[in-house]
């Protein structure tokens, strides 16, 4: 009987798990130090962007503001001057998401349709197209301005947003095709025989079989195009003019200006409102994406 | 009457590999052709290349008498049903009963009409308005096999459909493939490599190997007669039983079988040509094999130890040595036979086979 009830003693159910161990510790600490350390900075500029400029001459980037105010926000935007123009960052909104959705759109539409065409038709000669385009990404693209310029003017698209438009669309372009073709790769083969027994086309099995399948590829596609291409700078300079500047140089222009004084509370203001669009693009669609994942479309 | 399908000196490469070789294949009528064989020997090639999916190097397919080798899959008169199934995982299963025949431009009333008959037929008129993901894997076989039903094909192409799932429903979806088959008398090509699948769904059964057939019979003829040595391994299970050894002729004829346990008259077993001396491997499968006190009245007596008892409740399967040579005897289940036991076993000249030992052909 002794050995019998032994056996019931001893540990039982899950086994207790210490909260402060040494691990835990490690890598918590960590976490909150590398947090604070990328936190840090974003404070002092939601901070500074509420100041008035006498309060920020006081020094203290730290502290909050005694006194609130919108007015930094309200200047960056409609009222900070940028070269010849005084009507703030806003004409730089604009432009940006003219230049934005267009091309965030053209070079989805296209790169899809080449992965597509890569993964599952493998027409003649398509691993020689697919090792050119995929060449193309790792060409410094310092080489490539000048010519393109040159381009550009020949087609009388140079200073026009057509033009960029049209360089961001084919800039992305490899990358993307890349990741379709590999997703697409990825989804089930015999799909798309299935598709073609029953008779659908290169169209129908893409629009009806494969793009319903695809949404979590095409949201990671999104996010990558939207935050490149709204982040761009040195394209937006090169192949554009003052008036239709994207906001990144709007930004660049209003905080490097030279005259007067520098005012800290504006410029932090303007930083912020350009980088909300990307910071908006994360929240909103990592959300999309996660639930694409999760609605587990490619099983079936 | 025309074969239903017809290849003739069909060649398949991917590059530099050859998958398929110069492979001719008649199939009659209304015919259930199993081809069988490894894995890697090009069943699902072959198959991919009567339904069009793939473009073959050199050759000739033919679907009822028309010349299809360049045609479409969807208008070479096939249905195909996958191993993974393949449902479009966005459609319901009325959806995916449907696409194929929309894309064929039946009107709406002859859409909803064949899909009712194909989900009567399978019995899956309650799940039309699921999803592919709320469905058992059974039934997912059954809109699969309903899609290629619809289209009212002449051919129904199978790639190992049944791989996927559980053994019970395995047995039950392949006696209602059977029923099917019965009932509509298409062709169908089927490929697997479960033996007893093929064996019980059979008319004709293709062996393949490395990209050609090496025999093509009924299931009987297959097993009762297999045409080389490969093919009588690969059949059966656990598979033939082989003696090295040499055939000899008597004086007065009477061919004889020699090896490591002594000589043999193999009276009784009926060559295909007339017998000639040299090597020769002797096949022997273990449910022909008679041991204990029942093997002293067959015409070949060997002495074994057992080495190994597996028992299978109907069966038992005993692994024996005959010298050096390891052997499989198949034996009531109810035998109470340890290991280290010594086994007389026997069997008869007539449930042999014999292959040359070099060309491996039956002799
Ligand atoms: N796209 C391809 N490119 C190159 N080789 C291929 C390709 N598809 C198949 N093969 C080769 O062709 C051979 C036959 O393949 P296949 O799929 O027909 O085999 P299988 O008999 O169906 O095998 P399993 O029983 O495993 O399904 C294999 O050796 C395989 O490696
Ligand atoms: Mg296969």
């Amino acid at each position: 009987m002794a050995d019998v009830t032994s056996t019931l003693v001893g540990p039982r159910g899950p086994k207790p798990r210490k909260i402060l161990t040494r691990n835990n510790i490690m890598i918590y600490g960590t976490l909150i130090i590398v947090s604070l350390y990328y936190l840090l900075p974003l404070w002092v500029m939601v901070m500074t962007s509420l100041k008035g400029m006498p309060e920020i001459r006081m020094g203290n980037i730290f502290a909050p503001p005694l006194e609130i105010t919108f007015e930094p926000w309200v200047k960056a935007w409609s009222e900070a001057c940028t070269g010849l123009n005084c009507d703030g960052l806003s004409r730089g909104f604009w432009n940006s998401v003219r230049i934005t959705v267009p091309s965030v759109i053209v070079s989805i539409a296209i790169a899809s349709v080449n992965g597509y065409a890569l993964a599952n038709w493998r027409f003649r000669g398509a691993d020689t197209f697919f090792t050119i385009l995929i060449f193309g990404a790792f060409i410094p693209y310092q080489v490539m301005l000048y010519p393109i310029v040159i381009l550009l003017r020949e087609m009388g698209l140079y200073g026009s947003l057509t033009g960029l438009i049209m360089v961001h669309s084919i800039f992305g372009m490899p990358i993307l095709t890349l990741l379709f073709r590999n997703y697409f790769s990825s989804l089930p083969e015999e799909l798309f025989k299935a598709a073609r027994v029953d008779g659908a086309g290169f169209w129908r099995i893409y629009f009806q079989i494969m793009l319903p399948m695809s949404l979590p590829i095409f949201v990671v596609a999104m996010i990558l195009q939207v935050t490149g291409i709204w982040n761009d700078f040195l394209f937006g300079v090169i192949y554009t003019k003052p008036d239709l500047y994207p906001m990144t140089v709007q930004l660049n222009n209003i905080v490097n200006s030279v005259q007067g004084v520098k005012e800290y509370n504006v410029n932090m203001a303007a930083t912020l409102l350009t980088g909300l669009v990307p910071l908006f693009i994360y929240f909103v669609s990592g959300k999309l994406f996660v639930r694409g994942i999760a609605a587990g479309a490619v099983k079936g | 009457m025309d074969p239903s399908i017809s290849i003739k000196d069909l060649n398949l490469s991917f590059g530099a590999v050859e998958v398929i070789n110069d492979l001719n294949l008649d199939v009659g009528q209304g015919e259930f052709l199993v081809l069988l064989g490894s894995s890697g020997c090009g069943k699902s090639t072959l198959l991919n290349c009567i339904a069009g999916l793939l473009d073959v190097s050199d050759g000739q397919i033919f679907i009822q008498g028309k010349n299809v080798t360049w045609e479409e899959p969807s208008k070479r008169g096939i249905g195909m049903v996958f191993q993974s199934y393949a449902l479009y995982p966005q459609m319901t299963v009325e959806g995916n009963l449907s696409f194929g025949l929309k894309n064929a431009g039946f009107s709406k009333a002859e859409v909803a009409e064949r899909v009712a008959n194909a989900a009567r037929i399978l019995q899956i008129e309650p799940l039309l308005k699921r999803k592919p993901a709320a469905l058992s894997g059974g039934q997912r076989q059954r809109v699969a096999i309903g899609r290629a039903l619809v289209r009212d094909v002449d051919v129904f192409l199978f790639d190992e459909p049944l791989s996927n799932l559980d053994a019970k429903l395995r047995t039950d979806l392949r006696a209602e493939i059977k029923e099917l088959h019965q009932t509509l008398h298409n062709t169908m090509i089927y490929v697997t490599h479960d033996q007893i699948e093929a064996m019980t769904l059979a008319d004709r059964i293709a062996i393949m190997r490395g990209g050609q057939i090496l025999q093509l019979d009924s299931p009987k003829e297959i097993y009762n007669r297999p045409n080389c040595k490969y093919v009588a391994d690969f059949i059966g299970s656990p598979s033939m039983n082989f003696l090295d050894g040499a055939i000899s002729l008597e004086a007065d004829g009477t061919p004889t079988f020699t090896c490591g346990s002594g000589t043999f008259s193999l009276e009784g077993y009926v060559f295909d040509d007339a017998p000639a001396a040299g090597g020769a491997w002797l096949g022997i499968r273990p449910e022909h094999i008679a041991s204990g006190e029942a093997a002293a009245s067959r015409a070949i007596q060997l002495q074994s130890k057992v080495r190994l008892v597996e028992p299978l409740g109907s069966d038992t399967l005993v692994r024996v040595m005959v010298g050096e040579q390891s052997f499989w005897v198949r034996m009531d289940g109810r035998t109470d036979i340890t290991e280290g036991d010594p086994l007389p076993i026997g069997f008869n000249p007539v449930r042999c086979n014999l292959f040359d030992t070099k060309t491996e052909i039956r002799l």
